[in-house]
């Protein structure tokens, strides 16, 4: 069953088109992952299909009643705002009972539950995160660089339990990611976005596309590895001319 | 009846501060969340201009103090993101509307405005139906936040958070720019234009210190809001000073002592 489908959608930000028109859908039981250099769009793309960015053309359309369970980036919360991880599990809607003693369990945050959300380390929030995410009961996972910030090892636990979330509560996956070599291999499809998406597929046939080694690099240790002005230099030239016509024309850009 | 009781002045007067005091703690919670301190003086000085402005069409002053409390939120939405800094335009937005409001006020000599009475409040006048002007306004304040209660904290904390839930933070921003309104109207007699502020941030900025959930601090804003209102009631009588800002004045030195007490009680311990 389709949970999202955008057709030709673009965004626009004050006048300027960070996406260019694109189709786009997502599969139950899916897993996706958006790579791309910094500024390719990766975010606006995850926000515009969840609803929280209006669109400057095209189609979105949901499922009916989707259930979205969402990751942030980071959270910031002012410091004036007191608020325990246990309340902020509760938010907007308070947890089923039954429910929220298997995702604690899952994501073994029970002793956290008395602490501020302020004082939780980068680990521990993210764990909270996808823990009120999976309270969600969401048909889609939505992941936007989960794992800034953490180390390798605790990166890659993560997206094991994001793994395993898949496997027990049969949600979809959609992530932003910079860990290529840790997502590519979870992944039934890569999208590589960057201001439009430039190819996808299967982990296996996207690493050997032409539009992913110019922005990515051939070898291994280039996937690790991103850097924004290595690839931008990098980039072929028909995309660059098409970035510059697009700018120029801003408004011509959407079809419908 | 049985409302006999209503007859005290100083009855009143308690009632009102309660009633003040009840729905500006949960909307000051959320002035300190989202630091719209001065997006709160901003629309507190419109309501200056508004009075005026009610007064010279023969509108309701009430009526007046939403209409410009209104406009007021809409103009600061409508220069966001063009080039300003926030507080920029608030401050233009802020200090334009009590200049033009004092202004106005003079040109209209002849309809006879106690100006002070609304800058800093005239609690010990009022009547029956002030009384129930506040605690209409207070209760449609304090049920619009708690029907929404859940939603606006989780479109305080991140706005794709919400849009993930199905919640529109632009909307949960209206409301609070549409209950600020309210309160401002149901203050201004109180505690007057220049010290409503005052009323919805510093009994929320002193139940921080011992609250772990927004709910308890809420609660506790609420309780130390009556206990400012009701003794600075108290003491404005027996010292003969002006209501509004001995009102202020209370919650201030709560403020101080209780994180005095904080900052000595390690020491006091040991």
């Amino acid at each position: 069953m389709t949970l999202i489908s955008a057709k030709n959608l673009s965004v626009e930000i004050d006048g300027k088109t960070i996406l260019q028109p694109f189709d786009f859908t997502i599969e139950a039981g899916e897993i996706v992952t958006i790579v791309g250099p910094n500024g390719a769009g990766k975010t606006t793309f995850l926000r515009a299909l969840i609803g929280a960015m209006p669109i400057a053309g095209g189609r979105l359309v949901s499922k009916d009643g989707l259930r979205i369970g969402y990751v942030p980036q980071k959270l910031h919360i002012d410091a004036g705002l007191p608020l325990t991880a246990q309340r902020f599990l509760n938010l907007p809607n308070a947890a089923d009972k039954g429910l929220l003693a298997t995702t604690l369990d899952f994501t073994g945050i029970q002793p956290l539950m008395t602490s501020q959300m302020r004082d939780l380390s980068g680990g521990e929030l993210q764990r909270v995160l996808l823990a009120r995410a999976l309270l969600q009961r969401p048909d889609i996972l939505v992941l936007d660089e989960a794992t800034r910030g953490l180390d390798h090892l605790a990166a890659a636990s993560f997206y094991k339990q994001i793994e395993l979330a898949r496997t027990q509560a049969g949600c979809a996956v959609l992530m932003v990611s910079h860990e290529l070599h840790v997502v590519m291999a979870a992944s039934d499809r890569v999208i590589c976005l960057n201001g439009h998406i430039c190819c996808q597929g299967t982990p296996e046939q996207v690493v050997i596309t032409d539009e992913y080694k110019a922005l990515f690099g051939g070898d291994a240790s280039g996937m690790m590895a991103l850097y924004r002005h290595q690839h931008d230099h990098r980039h072929d030239h028909d995309h660059e001319h098409q970035h510059q016509h697009q700018h120029q024309h801003g408004h011509h850009v959407h079809p419908e | 009846m049985g409302l006999e009781f209503l007859d005290s002045f100083l009855v009143r007067a308690a009632l009102a501060g309660i009633g003040m005091a009840l729905a500006a703690a949960p909307l000051g919670c959320f002035v300190v969340w989202r630091r719209m301190a001065y997006f709160g003086d901003a629309t507190a000085h419109a309501a200056i201009l508004g009075i005026c402005l009610g007064l010279a069409l023969s509108l309701p002053i009430t009526l007046g103090i939403l209409i410009s409390s209104v406009v007021m939120a809409i103009f600061v939405a409508g220069f966001q993101n063009k080039g300003y800094a926030s507080d920029t335009i608030l401050g233009v937005a802020s200090h334009s509307a009590l200049a033009f409001g004092l202004v106005v006020a003079t040109l209209f000599q002849d309809i006879r405005i106690d100006l002070m009475a609304y800058l800093v409040g005239d609690i010990l006048t009022v009547g029956t139906s002030d009384l129930m002007l506040i605690w209409g306004g207070a209760g449609m304040v304090i049920g619009l936040l708690v029907w929404r209660w859940s939603a606006l904290i989780t479109a305080t904390l991140n706005q794709e958070l919400a849009f993930a839930c199905g919640i529109d933070p632009k909307r949960e921003q209206m409301i609070l720019s549409l209950a600020l309104a309210v309160v401002v109207a149901v203050a201004i007699k109180i505690v007057g234009v220049l010290l409503i502020v005052a009323m919805l941030i510093i009994p929320p900025a002193t139940a921080r210190i011992w609250s772990t959930t927004p709910e308890r601090m809420a609660i506790f804003s609420a309780i130390l809001g009556i206990m400012s209102a009701l003794g600075g009631l108290y003491l404005s009588f027996s010292f003969d000073t002006p209501t509004g800002p001995t009102i202020i004045c209370l919650a201030s030195t709560l403020f101080i002592f209780a994180n005095l007490l904080t900052v000595l009680r390690p020491a006091l311990m040991r």
